[in-house]
């Protein structure tokens, strides 16, 4: 019997075949959940936790009853994230007789929209789901880079200069766009200095690939600024099937807060590329 | 204090396993912690002392429960098993072989401590706090 919401039971996939699919999930997810390396994270608190609590409640008196105050509590609705994506079962079947190359194009690219969805809510923002991120609640002004990369160090020296000169603590953290990423790890400075060693050394904390991130943010890591709260945690679950494809997702539930808004600075490209 | 929970050489193991290591050790403290002070309090006589005993008790069992929920967090395989043993009614070996059945037969062996993939769907990843290139 299906114990759980996902209703992997019901999927006409073997015990080996969840593996892989678990274990390629996994692979394609890990190294760009740049949120999870950086903020504060709760839980996870299962598929049932519903909202954060603030600790709040509205000011309006909603009671309607002589001599009784009635204040609803305000809290913050988990999101439900999901990306769909398909298996072939000639695939899956393959895999089962030991094949090391099956093709989990599908499920990559459904990774990379969570992990894509993830970074943008928590580092930009996402209205919709009622998420203000970082770079739209802090309120510095973003350090504009130029477009040589040699001064990117100096972007992160004045980032962490700014953090301090508001009294908020290290250690820090970078968090690096696709854009960034690549042009920080192939640039080498003057006397063939790798950039990203030069950046290590300034930030002294981890460094970040975060995908869905324009330009980069620097943010403090001491602790209690930025709060991820996952309800459940990244999971993969089952939809449909019929005698071609098996159609699955990856799902998550999760809620996120600035605790702190001045805690982080944005480093942003120049304009008119 | 030594470094008796280290089983291997701790300069191999990766910090992940280091930390399992010592609340695995944790555990293992609280737990000989309950069994003393049941033994003490089996035999004391002194109501007062008695009470001050099973006070600190107390103590031990949300210790031992929190070290458990740690692990249990931290090791997908053990947390389905443990999901069908822990607070069930009935035949408590009965429930641990169908509950190991069923965990073997969702998602095969895990390392705990490790990078386990867990039954049950979940591929837990959780907090990689700290972890960069």
């Amino acid at each position: 019997m299906s114990t759980s919401h996902l209703l992997r039971e019901h999927a006409p996939i073997t015990g080996a075949g969840w593996k892989l699919i678990d274990a390629e999930a996994r692979e394609r997810l890990l190294p760009g959940l740049a949120v999870r390396r950086l903020v504060d994270f709760s839980g996870p608190h299962g598929w049932e936790h519903s909202a954060t609590n603030l600790g709040r409640v509205e000011r309006t008196n909603v009671s309607e009853l002589k001599g009784v105050e009635a204040h609803r509590r305000v809290v913050m609705p988990l999101v439900e994230l999901r990306a769909r994506f398909t298996v072939s079962r000639e695939e899956l079947r393959d895999g089962d007789r030991g094949a090391e190359n099956v093709d989990f194009v599908s499920l990559d690219a459904a990774a990379q929209r969570i992990v894509d969805a993830e970074n943008v809510a928590v580092f930009h923002a996402w209205p919709k789901a009622g998420i203000e991120g970082i770079t739209a609640s802090t309120p510095h002004k973003p350090i504009v880079r130029k477009r040589s990369f040699e001064d990117y160090p100096g972007c992160v020296a004045r980032a962490v200069e700014l953090l301090l000169r508001n009294g908020i603590a290290g250690p820090y953290g970078l968090a690096l766009g696709r854009e960034d990423y690549t042009s920080v790890v192939e640039t080498a400075e003057h006397g063939g200095y790798p950039l990203l060693d030069h950046l290590r050394n300034v930030i002294k904390g981890p460094i970040a690939w975060a995908p869905g991130v324009n330009g980069a943010v620097v943010l403090s890591m001491r602790g209690g600024d930025f709060a991820f709260e996952s309800g459940e945690d990244l999971s993969v679950g089952y939809e449909s099937h019929d005698t071609e494809q098996v159609s699955l997702y990856i799902e998550e539930s999760c809620s996120f807060r600035v605790l702190t808004p001045e805690a982080a600075v944005a480093i942003t490209p120049p304009k008119g590329r | 204090m030594g470094f008796d929970q280290y089983h291997e050489p701790p300069d191999e193991l990766p910090e992940q396993t280091r930390t399992f290591a010592r609340m695995c050790a944790s555990l293992t403290e609280e737990a000989e912690a309950i069994g003393w002070y049941e033994q003490r309090l089996a035999i004391e006589r002194d109501p007062e002392a008695a009470a001050v005993m099973a006070d600190a008790v107390g103590e031990e069992y949300k210790h031992f429960s929190m070290d458990l929920e740690f692990l249990l967090r931290h090791t997908p395989k053990w947390r389905e098993i443990a999901r069908g043993v822990l607070f069930q009614e009935g035949e408590i070996v009965e429930h641990g072989e169908a509950a190991e059945a069923e965990a073997d037969d969702e998602a095969g062996g895990d390392a705990p401590g490790t990078t386990a993939v867990p039954s049950g769907g979940s591929l837990g990843i959780g907090s990689l706090h700290g972890e960069g290139m």
